[in-house]
């Protein structure tokens, strides 16, 4: 396991991001945070801290499961534990950004871009995340990312959160998941 | 993470209660998505259900019609008279038909209690009960857990509630009395003595031939319908009798909790087993019962459709 993000350069980082993002929004008003479940709720909950403290309105957050929209829901297992998605109104002539911690095949990205679309026409759809990593297998790209980052297949990133802050480690693909003592926190 | 597939949902009796609580926890999700502006998921897509209804029913059908277009299941309804039933073709044959038309799904109703457990033992697809006789109808039964869960919490052990009127008859009295033992509620059963079944003490519930010692203090009460074809019959000479002995009006619920709900399955006997004004209470729950019988069969054909496979990396 090496770390890839430590708590000081992910906050270093969203701050940076965030400013970013308002400069590209002109501030913004209609911006809404769209966290993936469930590896973009701590990042979109840390983002929109510091939005709030760049800007005088802070940004809408919500979350999204995007299980019933992967393009293996009817022939992988069903998952029984699908957790809420919540959008914070009608997301129509919006500007969302979608929140999620690593960037990949892009294949959770198409689905929740759907799932998206299925809550409003949005005026535009951005994607955020902290380490954007090889292995696409759609055509997909992030608009923001802290890290960009080349690993080898049986190489797996995890990102997680405890008292220090949010950290990005990476691991062989075979080792368990989550590491111990580890929390992510639920996004209202 | 745990992944599991129910295959069949032929009756509360065959199910556990860790799968009862998991359709439970899934309906809140489809109840989220019957709220938003587009009503549909594509979850089901390129997966058929056949609805088989050989029992006319009209809010049953049209909920499970909408619960698998909600998931973009593709959904075909098969009346009784319209099928080839009527030309004497057996259900075994119906079945073997509907597998060699590669359904993914069949849900059933038939008059037969069994009809659905029969046909599980022969299709390929996955088979739910959508209510059989009088034996089951898991689905309603669910979907009422899933009203009282929303409106009175998720703990269900000390919560008292009162099933009221043809207990005999009732395969909707039969699921939910098996599920809200299973769930830990304490049920009340009462009815006329001739509605009441011979062994009801095997499930688990207080008995009562009198209403109002059933309502007493309850938290939940669900009045059944009285099926107007067993009226006249010697089990149920008059129906005024019925309406003034059985009948739930607005003094009997007092002696419910004042915060008590009020239940019933549809189609209602306005004036029968329910009173008007408490049919459009503040405490009947029959309308929020509705909705969420679409939830929580979305949640039972998402789980009943979906095939086993290997789950794949996520990104």
């Amino acid at each position: 396991m090496r770390t890839l993000l430590d708590p000081e350069s992910v906050a270093r980082g969203l701050r940076r991001m965030a400013g970013e993002i308002i400069e590209r929004h002109a501030g913004a008003p209609d911006l809404v945070l769209v966290a993936i479940r469930r590896g973009g709720l701590a990042v979109a909950a840390a983002l929109a801290h510091w939005l709030g403290e760049l800007e005088p309105h802070a940004p809408l957050l919500g979350s999204l499961d995007i299980t019933l929209y992967r393009d293996d829901a009817s022939t992988a297992l069903p998952n029984p534990r699908i957790g809420p998605s919540q959008i914070p109104g009608s997301l129509e002539g919006r500007h969302v950004i979608l929140v999620d911690d690593v960037l990949y095949t892009g294949r959770t990205v198409r689905a929740a871009i759907d799932a998206v679309m299925d809550y409003g026409r949005p005026r535009l759809i951005e994607l955020a995340v902290l380490v954007d990593r090889n292995g696409r297998e759609l055509p997909i790209q992030a608009s923001y990312a802290l890290k960009t980052e080349t690993l080898q297949p049986d190489e797996r990133i995890d990102v997680f959160e405890n008292s220090a802050g949010i950290h990005a480690v990476v691991q062989a693909k075979a080792s368990p998941t989550i590491p111990p003592g580890a929390a992510r926190p639920e996004v209202q | 993470m745990t992944q599991e597939r129910i295959r069949h949902l032929l009756g509360i009796d065959d199910i556990e209660r860790e799968t009862a609580e998991r359709l439970l926890e899934l309906a809140e999700t489809f109840l989220e998505v019957s709220r938003r502006p587009v009503r549909k998921v594509p979850a089901l897509r390129g997966k058929t259900i056949i609805n088989v209804f050989f029992e006319a029913s009209t809010r049953t059908r049209t909920s499970f019609e909408l619960a698998g277009k909600r998931l973009s299941a593709d959904v075909v309804n098969i009346g009784g008279s319209s099928s080839s039933t009527s030309k004497g073709e057996t259900l075994r044959d119906t079945v073997n038909t509907l597998d060699a038309m590669h359904a993914d799904v069949i849900v059933i109703r038939h008059a037969a209690s069994g009809a659905a457990h029969y046909v599980a033992r022969y299709a390929r697809a996955g088979v739910v009960n959508a209510g059989d006789g009088m034996h089951e109808h898991p689905t309603q039964a669910l979907l009422d857990s899933f009203t009282i869960r929303q409106k009175k919490g998720r703990d269900f052990r000390g919560m008292k509630v009162a099933i009221c009127g043809d207990i005999a008859h009732s395969r909707v009295a039969r699921s939910n009395a098996l599920l809200l033992r299973m769930l830990g509620a304490d049920v009340a059963l009462a009815g006329p003595r001739t509605l009441l079944p011979n062994a009801v003490e095997s499930l688990g519930c207080r008995v009562y031939d009198r209403l109002e010692p059933a309502l007493d203090g309850a938290d939940v009460v669900m009045m059944l319908r009285i099926q107007r074809e067993r009226l006249g019959a010697p089990l149920l000479p008059a129906i005024r009798e019925y309406a003034r002995t059985f009948g739930l009006n607005a003094a009997r619920l007092k002696l419910a909790k004042p915060d008590a709900i009020v239940m019933h399955p549809g189609p209602m006997n306005r004036g029968v087993e329910i009173s008007e004004d408490v049919a459009d209470g503040e405490h009947s729950v029959i309308l929020n019962q509705v909705e969420a019988g679409v939830a929580v069969r979305m949640a039972v054909l998402y789980l009943a459709a979906s095939e086993p496979g290997a789950p794949t990396t996520d990104g």
